[in-house]
């Protein structure tokens, strides 16, 4: 098979188009770029719309956890410490074990006048259930982001907006929102790039890989367990994933720059990039 | 009951790692600030990789490749005339006296062989972290310390050893217990290094049947996973508390902000 045809044949395979059959053996170089590249799709697809939708849930947690009333602040306070004092790896399995444990079928909810069926089975799926726990956990990771954020606004800043008379929504949508996000700007890249990193370990916690479509992990280690050579398979997927961390920094550059904007050149934060890996 | 064991498995890779991760972190901060070019690149190069690319690629990775680069010594060493090589095709072939460990030693060989490659596994990945950490720290001592040394006469070694080492801590501290948060969030990734750690045990009595027995109760998995749940974030509590304690602690005396506030206070 040429380099073009294995392009053809797997560069989707880990959405489910294309071949079916993972090469056996004789696996050539071009085969291996192929799969992890590939599977680096779902990576993509877990840590983007884990991203997209925990920043809404980050900021809602942030902003309970700074509230004065302690029935708001207390569960807020509780939902950060669980998921970033435990390991996002059993955090993985404590979920897929209670998503098998909900009845298999689905269950009927009865509303009084109409009967639905609610289907959880989807929920045991890599691409439901894997999904809700990393963005879960990147919500709580932003949100401790994001409090710190709002505690380190300038005092100035918020006396000059009284003094301006905005107050309540106006007050928040026009000074606190955005000084905040500005200040939590580069950590919050680094949570980005670290929760691409853990999306790897999605399918090596329980989640099963259905038909083997699995993530760059799951193929470059199914490489290396067939080959018994570590050295091909992990460094293509550091290289790809070196990339997609490039693409990462790139993008929020875009935005930290943009949320920087109105400032003198030489006070701009610069954006320093420090990730840490595990979670 | 290995259930319980297995407690003390994580417990004694926290123990072991956190020294040699130390270590090598050291190392790596010292190689990172040579004067001697190659050692320099090799310091940070060692760095940069490990934190750009995901952790537990790197436990996957390392696990295979040092086995492989030591029975490939071993190799080397005790079969000096083997003409075969040494990967052929899909296999890794080394002669019987250099398997590592050997296949006629005990089962107990064998765990503590997976354990001690866990181990260093562990060790290289959060030593690039330590590194990191140690290099800024040594950075973070103010200049007029060294000047001072250098003004009474110290050579370059005497400086490193009596004025910057023994300062560096308190600058190292909060890097270096947020990376040991780490290190306790990653202990369960020993599971997929093939040690028999609370997480597989977590797995294996939990499940209604196994292998091995099949026991008389449903699916408890669930619950087992919520007690290894309860059971980190208790360490991880424990961890924040005595760390703030250490801080405090060290902070006394320094010429830091805290330092400065704990005179006043006194």
């Amino acid at each position: 098979m040429s380099c073009v045809e294995t392009i053809q044949a797997y560069a989707l395979r880990s959405i489910g188009i294309g071949e079916r059959l993972l090469p056996r053996s004789d696996f050539t170089l071009c085969e291996q770029f192929t799969l992890i590249g590939s599977g680096l799709l779902w990576n993509i697809y877990f840590g983007v719309l884990a991203l997209c939708f925990g920043f809404f849930m980050a900021i809602t947690v942030a902003m309970a956890k700074a509230a004065p009333n302690r029935w708001v602040r207390k569960p807020a306070e509780w939902f950060i410490f669980i998921f970033r004092g435990s390991p996002l790896f059993i955090q993985f399995f404590l979920a897929y074990e209670t998503f098998v444990m909900l009845p298999k079928l689905g269950f009927d909810l009865n509303l009084g006048f109409t009967e639905i069926t609610v289907e959880t089975r989807w929920l045991t799926r890599a691409w439901a259930g894997a999904l809700i726990v990393l963005f879960l956990n990147t919500a709580a990771y932003a949100g401790e982001i994001f409090y710190g954020a709002l505690r380190t606004i300038p005092k100035g800043d918020m006396e000059a907006a009284d003094a301006y008379g905005f107050s309540g929504w106006t007050k928040f949508r026009k000074i606190t929102f955005p000084t905040m996000l500005r200040l939590a700007w580069p950590s919050y890249t680094n949570e980005a790039i670290f929760l691409f990193h853990a999306t790897t370990l999605v399918y090596f916690s329980g989640f099963p890989a259905w038909q083997q479509r699995g993530d760059a992990l799951y193929y470059a280690s199914y490489f290396a367990d067939k080959t018994f050579n570590p050295f091909i398979p992990y460094p293509i997927l550091a290289g790809y994933f070196i990339l997609l961390t490039l693409c990462v920094i790139g993008i929020f550059g875009l935005v930290n720059t943009r949320l920087n904007r109105h400032l003198p050149q030489e006070r701009r934060q610069k954006l320093r990039v420090r990730p840490q890996v595990i979670r | 009951m290995a259930f319980y064991a297995s407690f003390g498995t994580v417990m004694l890779l926290l123990a072991v790692t956190a020294p040699a991760a130390l270590l090598f972190g050291f190392g790596g901060a010292v190689a990172a600030r040579s004067h001697f070019a190659p050692l320099r690149w090799f310091g940070k190069g060692y760095t940069a990789v490990v934190r750009g690319v995901p952790d537990i690629a790197f436990f996957l990775f390392f696990v295979i490749a040092l086995d492989q680069a030591f029975e490939w010594l071993r190799h080397q060493v005790k079969c000096p005339d083997w003409d075969m090589p040494v990967r052929q095709g899909s296999d890794f072939v080394v002669c019987a006296a250099a398997k590592l460990p050997l296949s006629s030693s005990p089962q107990w060989v064998h765990e503590v062989y997976g354990f001690a490659i866990a181990v260093l596994t562990f060790a290289i990945v959060f030593g690039a972290f330590a590194a990191n950490v140690l290099y800024g720290a040594m950075r973070a001592v103010p200049r007029a310390q060294t000047e001072t040394a250098e003004a009474y006469g110290l050579s370059r070694r005497q400086t490193f050893w009596r004025i910057l080492v023994p300062q560096m801590w308190v600058y190292a501290l909060p890097g270096l217990s947020n990376l040991w948060m780490i290190l306790i969030k990653a202990t369960p990734l020993l599971f997929l290094l093939g040690v028999e750690d609370i997480v597989y045990w977590a797995r294996e009595l939990g499940g209604s049947k196994t292998q091995v027995y099949s026991y008389p109760h449903p699916d408890w998995r669930l619950y087992y996973f919520l007690a290894l749940l309860v059971f980190y974030l208790a360490l991880t509590r424990v961890s924040e508390v005595v760390l703030t304690r250490l801080t405090n602690r060290l902070s006394r005396g320094q010429a830091t902000v805290a330092g400065e506030a704990q005179r006043r206070a006194a």
